[in-house]
C-alpha cells in the first residue's frame, strides 16, 4: 500500500518541514505549563494556536479542539490537494476514511458538565455531543471536509488506534471496497487523560525520558497525522509504502503491559512476516517508548527477543510527548520522513540510558541509507500494533 | 464491484426481552412475542474475581455475546480475531468521570480511567477468553454495525481465519441521555468464516448500495432498530433466524447502505 501523500502536526509544528527541522536539530516541543483549568503544573506537548482557530464555517457543528487540530493537520503539505486529486481519479464513493482517536472531542463534554443547568441538570443547549464528543466525530468531520461518500469508521483502541487504521484500509483495499483511503489519527489534550494518567501515577513531573535509567512516566501530547493510501501497484522509486502490519492482544491486564512483552513480540513478528522481511532487514525501530518504567522494560524484552540488541532504535515521544490515539499515525509519518531523508532519528529527553535495557538506542541522529523502518504502538487493554514502512528502491 | 462472500458459523443476540440467540430467534421468527424489559445478562463468570468487580454493563454484554456466538459456532474463543463495534464506550463510567472532572475534587479513580477507553470490552474479553489474536474496536455513530461487519468480514477474508464480530450499545444516564437517547442495552455477535465448512449456518453476500434500509414489520422491533445503532442489524438477524433466502438492506452512512443476501 503506497502512502501517496502524508502530513503530521504536533508540538513540533504544523506540517512536515518544522517536524523534520526539529528531528534534525534534536529539538522537542514539550513544555511545562498549567493547561486549561488543570490545577497542577504538568509537561505537555501542546499544538499551539488551536484556541483561536475555529473549523470551517460550513462545518461549525463539529467545532471542538480535536476537530480544529484535524483541520490544521489537513491543511498542511498539500494533503488536501492530493485528496481532491484522488476524488477526481476514483470518485467520492471509492475513498474510505479510517482514523484513530482515543478521546475525540470529549473536552467539549468536560466543559459542558461545568455548565449544567442548576435546576434540571441539563447540558447547555449548544453542546453538540454527536459532532464533538462521540468517537466517530473526527472521521465524520474529515469525510465531510472533502465531501467523501465511501466507507468510514474510527478505530479507538487507546494508544494503538492510529496504527491499526492502516490495517483497516489495507484490508478494504484488498477487498476492492475502496480505491484509496485517508488514514491517520487525531487526539488532543483533555482533562480525562491529564487527570486519568495522573491517577495511575504514570505522568512524569519533567519532560519524559524514554529508556532513561531514571525515567518516571509519560508526557502527554497531542497531534494529527494523515496519509492518503492507495494500492502499491502505483508506487514509484522513492515512494513510501506500508509493507507490513502486525496486530495482537496481550490478554494480560487493562493498563499494564505483559511483563515479558509477549503480545508486542507477536505483533512485530507478524508485521515482519507480512512484509516478507527478516529482522536484520529493519534499519530503524521507532519504539512505543512511553518512558514509564514498566512499558519500556516490557518493550525492550520484546524488541531484543525479535531483533537482538543491534538494530538502531529510539522513541520520539521525547520530541512530541505521547499523542495517545494519534501516536501510531504520528510515528508512522516520522518513519516515512526518516526513510525519505535517509537518517535514523535520535531520541531526546534521555540523559542516561538504562543499563538494564541494553539495545542500540540512539541519542543522536545517524545518517545512513534507509530502506525499512518498524514502528511500535501499544495501548491500554493490551492492544498491540506494529507497522513496517519501506522505501521503494530506485 | 463483486460482492464480499462470508459464512456465518454462529450467532448471539441479547437485548430487551431478547435473552440469547435461542430465545431471540424465536421472537424474530414471530413465534414468541417481544416483551420489552431491561436487558438480562448472564454473570461475567469467565473473568477473574478482581476484574469481575470492576466491569460495567457493556463489558458484561460483550462477554455474554462473544461466548454465546463462539459456542454456537463450535469455535475456540481463544483462537478468534475480534472486532468490537460500539457507538460509545462504557456510558455510565464516562458520565461518572465527567461529573468528577466538573467537581471541586477532580481526583478520578484509576479503574474508571482505564475502563474509559473504547476498547475496554476488548481488553476484558482478551483476558476472559485468553485470546491473544488481533482485535480492533470501532465507532461509526449510527453506522456502527455495518462498520463492524465490513471490518470483520475484510479481516476474515484477508487472514483466511474466522473473525468474531461483536456490535453492542448501552445507554448514557442523564444529562447525556437527552442528547443520545438509546433506550436499551442491545448487542449482536457472529462468527464469520471466510471458508464454507460444515459449521456454516448461513452464507452472506455483501454489497454496498443505495437501496432503502429494510425495516422490521413488528413496531417494537422497528423502534429498537431505529433507536439503537447495534439494532440496525435486526433485519439481518431476522433473516438468519428464519433461515430462508432473503436480502436485508442495513443502514450505514448517509445514503450508503449495505445489501446482504442471506443464503442457507
Amino acid at each position: 500500500m503506497r502512502l501517496s501523500s502524508f502530513t503530521m502536526t504536533s508540538a513540533l509544528g504544523a506540517g512536515l518541514d518544522p517536524t523534520l527541522a526539529a528531528l534534525r536539530a534534536l529539538r522537542g516541543g514539550i513544555a511545562r505549563k498549567r493547561w486549561e483549568t488543570v490545577d497542577f503544573e504538568t509537561c505537555v506537548g501542546e499544538v499551539g494556536g488551536l484556541d483561536t482557530r475555529a473549523v470551517r464555517a460550513d462545518l461549525a457543528a463539529f467545532d471542538c479542539r480535536n476537530n480544529r487540530l484535524a483541520q490544521l493537520g489537513l491543511e498542511q503539505d498539500g494533503f488536501a490537494h492530493a485528496v481532491r486529486a484522488a476524488v477526481e481519479r476514483y470518485g467520492r464513493e471509492r475513498i474510505g476514511v479510517f482514523l484513530g482517536t482515543s478521546t475525540s472531542g470529549i473536552l467539549s463534554s468536560e466543559i459542558a458538565y461545568r455548565h449544567r443547568d442548576s435546576a434540571s441538570g441539563a447540558l447547555p443547549a449548544d453542546h453538540d455531543y454527536r459532532n464533538t464528543h462521540n468517537a466517530f466525530s473526527v472521521a465524520d468531520f474529515v469525510r465531510r471536509y472533502f465531501d467523501l461518500r465511501g466507507p468510514a469508521c474510527v478505530v479507538s483502541t487507546a494508544c494503538s488506534s492510529s496504527a491499526k487504521v492502516f490495517g483497516s484500509a489495507q484490508r478494504m483495499l484488498e477487498s476492492h471496497l475502496i480505491d484509496a483511503a485517508i488514514v491517520g489519527g487525531v487526539d488532543s489534550l483533555c482533562l480525562t487523560t491529564l487527570y486519568g494518567f495522573n491517577s495511575l501515577q504514570l505522568v512524569s513531573a519533567d519532560p519524559c525520558k524514554p529508556f532513561d535509567a531514571r525515567r518516571d512516566g509519560i508526557s502527554i501530547g497531542e497531534g494529527a497525522a494523515f496519509a492518503l493510501v492507495e494500492s502499491a501497484a502505483h508506487a514509484a522509486p522513492g515512494d513510501i509504502t506500508l509493507t507490513g502490519i502486525g496486530e495482537s492482544s496481550d490478554a494480560h491486564h487493562m493498563s499494564s503491559p505483559h511483563p515479558e512483552g509477549l503480545g508486542a513480540r507477536s505483533a512485530m513478528q507478524a508485521a515482519l512476516r507480512m512484509a516478507r522481511l527478516q529482522a536484520s532487514d529493519i534499519d530503524y525501530i521507532n519504539l512505543h517508548g512511553t518512558a514509564t518504567p514498566s512499558n519500556d522494560a516490557a518493550e525492550h524484552k520484546a524488541v531484543t527477543h525479535v531483533f537482538g540488541t543491534q538494530t538502531p532504535c529510539s522513541s520520539t515521544k521525547g520530541h512530541t510527548g505521547h499523542a495517545l490515539g494519534a501516536a501510531g499515525g504520528v510515528e508512522a509519518i516520522i518513519c516515512a520522513l526518516a526513510l525519505q531523508n535517509d537518517f535514523a532519528p535520535g531520541g531526546i529527553g534521555t540523559e542516561e540510558l538504562d543499563s538494564r535495557l541494553p539495545c542500540r538506542y540512539l541519542l543522536a541522529n545517524v545518517d545512513r541509507p534507509m530502506r525499512h523502518a518498524l514502528s511500535n504502538s501499544f495501548g491500554f487493554g493490551g492492544s498491540n500494533c506494529s507497522l513496517v514502512l519501506s522505501k521503494v528502491p530506485a | 464491484m463483486s460482492s464480499l462472500q462470508i459464512h456465518v458459523d454462529g450467532m448471539s443476540l441479547f437485548g430487551p426481552g431478547l435473552s440469547g440467540w435461542a430465545h431471540a430467534s424465536e421472537v424474530l421468527r414471530g413465534r414468541t412475542a417481544l416483551t420489552l424489559a431491561p436487558t438480562q445478562l448472564p454473570p461475567a463468570a469467565a473473568l477473574p474475581p478482581a476484574e469481575r468487580r470492576r466491569v460495567g454493563l457493556p463489558i458484561k454484554l460483550a462477554l455474554a455475546l462473544g461466548f454465546e456466538a463462539a459456542r454456537h459456532a463450535g469455535a475456540d474463543p481463544a483462537r478468534l480475531a475480534t472486532v468490537f463495534s460500539s457507538t460509545a464506550g462504557d456510558c455510565d463510567n464516562c458520565h461518572a468521570l465527567l461529573e468528577t472532572l466538573a467537581s471541586d475534587d477532580r481526583a478520578v479513580s484509576p479503574t474508571r480511567f482505564h475502563n474509559s477507553v473504547h476498547n475496554a470490552p476488548a481488553g476484558y474479553w482478551s483476558i476472559a477468553a485468553a485470546c491473544m489474536e488481533p482485535s480492533t474496536s470501532l465507532c461509526a455513530y449510527d453506522a456502527t454495525f455495518v462498520a463492524g461487519l465490513l471490518e470483520a468480514t475484510t479481516q476474515a477474508l484477508a487472514s483466511g481465519q474466522p473473525c468474531l464480530l461483536l456490535a453492542f450499545d448501552t445507554a448514557y444516564p442523564e444529562p447525556l441521555y437527552a442528547l443520545r437517547p438509546i433506550p436499551y442495552a442491545l448487542g449482536v455477535a457472529m462468527v464469520l468464516n471466510p471458508v464454507k465448512t460444515v459449521k456454516a449456518r448461513a452464507s452472506l453476500a455483501l454489497n454496498l448500495c443505495h437501496a432503502a434500509a429494510t425495516s422490521m414489520p413488528e413496531p417494537d422491533l422497528e423502534a429498537l432498530r431505529t433507536g439503537i445503532p447495534a439494532a440496525r442489524s435486526l433485519p439481518l438477524m431476522q433473516s438468519l433466524a428464519q433461515g430462508t433466502g432473503a436480502i436485508a438492506v442495513i443502514e450505514y452512512l448517509d445514503s450508503l447502505n449495505l445489501a446482504i443476501e442471506v443464503r442457507s
